[in-house]
């Protein structure tokens, strides 16, 4: 199998989200419909799903989802996890076999918290812990890839189309408040298990449709902050900016979308005198972090879903609204699929993100510093 | 003879239902009504003559795709790529329509009853007595008539609750054809590669032609439409990139 990063493969995707903003739980039938809906945007390299909410049971402990390509490389990393982590379940992820999906690695998960002394010892908090963590194992393990490692959430994903995907899981017998998926048409790099979207760090998880042509200028700006860039795909880059700019810099969500698609220069020109001076200093302080080129993404946490298209949209996506739901995806049509008649649909602009932020007190952006310091 | 045909789209997949309308045309239909349909790429692409096809839903991205004289009416709203490098015929939308619409589109006609999405009448081209028009009744995202050739866009401005009808950069790169915007808009939106003339009486006439017809296929009374005036916009030259590489 080649890797990332050895093959160029010239080509779209297919993104879809669904957010209950109640956080209300509701079965995997709709993202799936949804994305199925847009089947012609991949071409089976590429399919996945995150949902969040589906672990009530152990929503406190980290969900830790792992392939594995070789039987030594899980015995490596159970090692290293029962060093690191205190496992309270383990096991393999239910599958049922689909004559689609082929080459299945081992895919276990893992529902765990930092081993306390461990924890105590380094000075790092809990979620910077089980990142570097998580890091460690995909750089320092061959054939293991940690594919999720949030709380109360995973992805699935695997090298097919998206609706065989979700078979393959039995995406069915999960319950989420937020879902989104992604149909993967690899662009420069070949499809692999851990290529497939959506990426994720902690409690983010991002699906793309584009390409970014700052990779290169991230990259670096996200290794001097220590994330390991270890896919060389763009997408695994949008994901930790997203964790660098909110969790660690707690940057106002606003703020954080107006660095990785900025606005320009002229635009700035024309504003007022305080804000004109803020975006300057805020693209100065960031320009490392601006995205360049194609995209339309969705970023998922347990605060709920953004949506956000590159600066002069040059690549689709629709919302829509209806009741406590909110829908984004890459076609109308994959929304009309499952809601056919909601209370609006609209095209956002450039740049301009879709919010379909959870108004639940207790899993809330409400209550984080992110929103106390919005602009 | 009138031969009306019935198809459901539900179901099928755009090959299967772009397949069953080229039959039900081979076989003498003269109009074809389309239900159910949600996504189904391509509908209508190439298709000559002069039936009708009525779609009901959201038809897929590229409708109407080299369209090459037939009629068609959509009840719902279109997605990204309607009419691209279409050659002849109509398009009449009963909603908005997405991103690169009419797209390299060499002759016909398209009527869009809402707003449209970014890059609308991008690269349209017109030769001798082929010249394509859009009318588009309410608002345009950034970069309408981008890189123009040649046709022409009439975008009347209906309720426009925030003021601005187009986005930025309109006209960038146009070196041909003609754009007719409801003069609400903010100079700065407008390319620098673009500039604004008097109407000419002839440009007055074909305006009013197409607003009387856009108020005909929507519905619409007079006094519901456009009575203020319009900028015309051209561009300054045929070679707007003409220096862009240039060594001075």
């Amino acid at each position: 199998m080649e890797k990332e990063g050895r093959v160029r493969i010239p080509s779209g995707c297919a993104v879809a989200g669904i957010v209950n903003l109640q956080g209300e739980v509701f079965g995997a039938g709709d993202i799936i419909q949804s994305i199925a809906c847009m089947h012609d945007r991949s071409n089976g390299l590429g399919g996945g799903f995150a949902g969040y909410g589906i672990y009530p049971e152990l929503k406190d402990y980290y969900a830790l989802h792992l392939f594995y390509q070789s039987p030594l490389a899980r015995e490596q990393t159970e090692a290293f996890i029962n060093q690191v982590f205190t496992v309270k379940d383990c096991g393999p992820i239910p599958i049922k076999k689909n004559p689609r999906i082929t080459d299945v690695p081992g895919i276990w998960r893992y529902f765990a918290l930092p081993d306390p002394a461990r924890l105590e010892e380094c000075s790092d908090t809990e979620e910077e812990y089980v990142m570097k963590c998580v890091m460690q194992i995909n750089r320092n393990i061959p054939g293991a890839f940690v594919a999720s490692g949030g709380k109360n959430m995973g992805a699935f994903k695997a090298v097919g189309y998206p609706e065989d995907v979700a078979d393959f899981y039995r995406l069915e017998d999960y319950r989420g408040y937020l879902w989104m998926a992604h149909g993967r048409f690899p662009t420069n790099t070949p499809g692999w298990w851990g290529g497939a979207h959506p990426f994720t760090l902690l409690d983010w998880a991002v699906v793309h449709n584009g390409e970014i042509s700052s990779y290169g200028a991230n990259r670096r700006y996200l290794e001097m902050h220590g994330y390991h860039c270890g896919l060389q795909t763009d997408t695994e880059a949008i994901t930790y900016l997203f964790d660098l700019l909110i969790r660690k810099h707690r940057l106002p969500v606003r703020v954080a979308l107006g660095i990785l698609a900025a606005p320009f220069w002229d635009e700035i020109e024309q504003m007022e005198e305080s804000a004109k001076r803020t975006w300057k200093a805020i693209r100065a302080v960031y320009g490392s972090a601006l995205l360049n080129g194609p995209f339309s993404i969705i970023i998922g946490s347990s605060h709920g879903m953004i949506a956000m298209n590159d600066r002069i949209k040059l690549r689709p996506l629709v919302a829509a609204e209806e009741g406590d739901y909110v829908y984004v995806a890459s076609e109308e049509s994959a929304i009309r699929a499952i809601c056919p008649n909601p209370e609006r649909v609209w095209a956002p602009r450039g740049g301009e993100p879709v919010f379909g932020l959870l108004k639940n007190k207790e899993v809330s952006i409400a209550d984080s510093p992110v929103v106390a310091r919005a602009v | 003879m009138r031969v009306e045909v019935k198809l459901d789209a539900k179901g099928k997949g755009y090959r299967q239902l772009n397949s069953e309308v080229r039959q039900a045309l081979e076989a003498g239909a003269t109009q074809i009504l389309l239900d159910g349909v949600n996504g189904h790429y391509y509908l209508g692409a190439g298709l000559r003559g002069n039936q009708r096809l009525v779609v009901n839903g959201t038809p897929g991205n590229d409708t109407a795709c080299y369209l090459d004289g037939p009629e068609m009416v959509i009840y719902g709203n279109a997605q990204d790529g309607l009419g691209n490098t279409m050659n002849n015929g109509r398009v009449i939308v009963h909603g908005g329509a997405g991103d690169v619409l009419g797209y390299g589109m060499r002759g016909g006609e398209l009527f869009i009853r809402d707003s449209i999405g970014y890059r609308g009448g991008i690269h349209m081209k017109e030769f001798k007595e082929k010249c394509p028009v859009i009318v588009i009744g309410k608002s345009a995202g950034s970069f309408l008539g981008e890189y123009m050739a040649g046709g022409r866009i009439v975008l009347l401005g209906l309720d426009s609750p925030e003021g601005q009808i187009i986005g930025r950069h309109c006209g960038s790169g146009m070196h041909g054809g003609c754009m007719y915007i409801r003069d609400t808009v903010d100079r700065d939106l407008l390319s620098p590669d673009i500039m604004n003339v008097p109407l000419s009486k002839s440009d007055e006439a074909f305006i009013r032609m197409c607003v009387s017809r856009y108020g005909e296929y929507f519905g619409l009374a007079v006094e519901q439409l456009p009575a203020g005036s319009f900028l015309k916009l051209v561009p300054r030259g045929n070679r707007p990139y003409a220096r862009l590489y240039a060594g001075v």
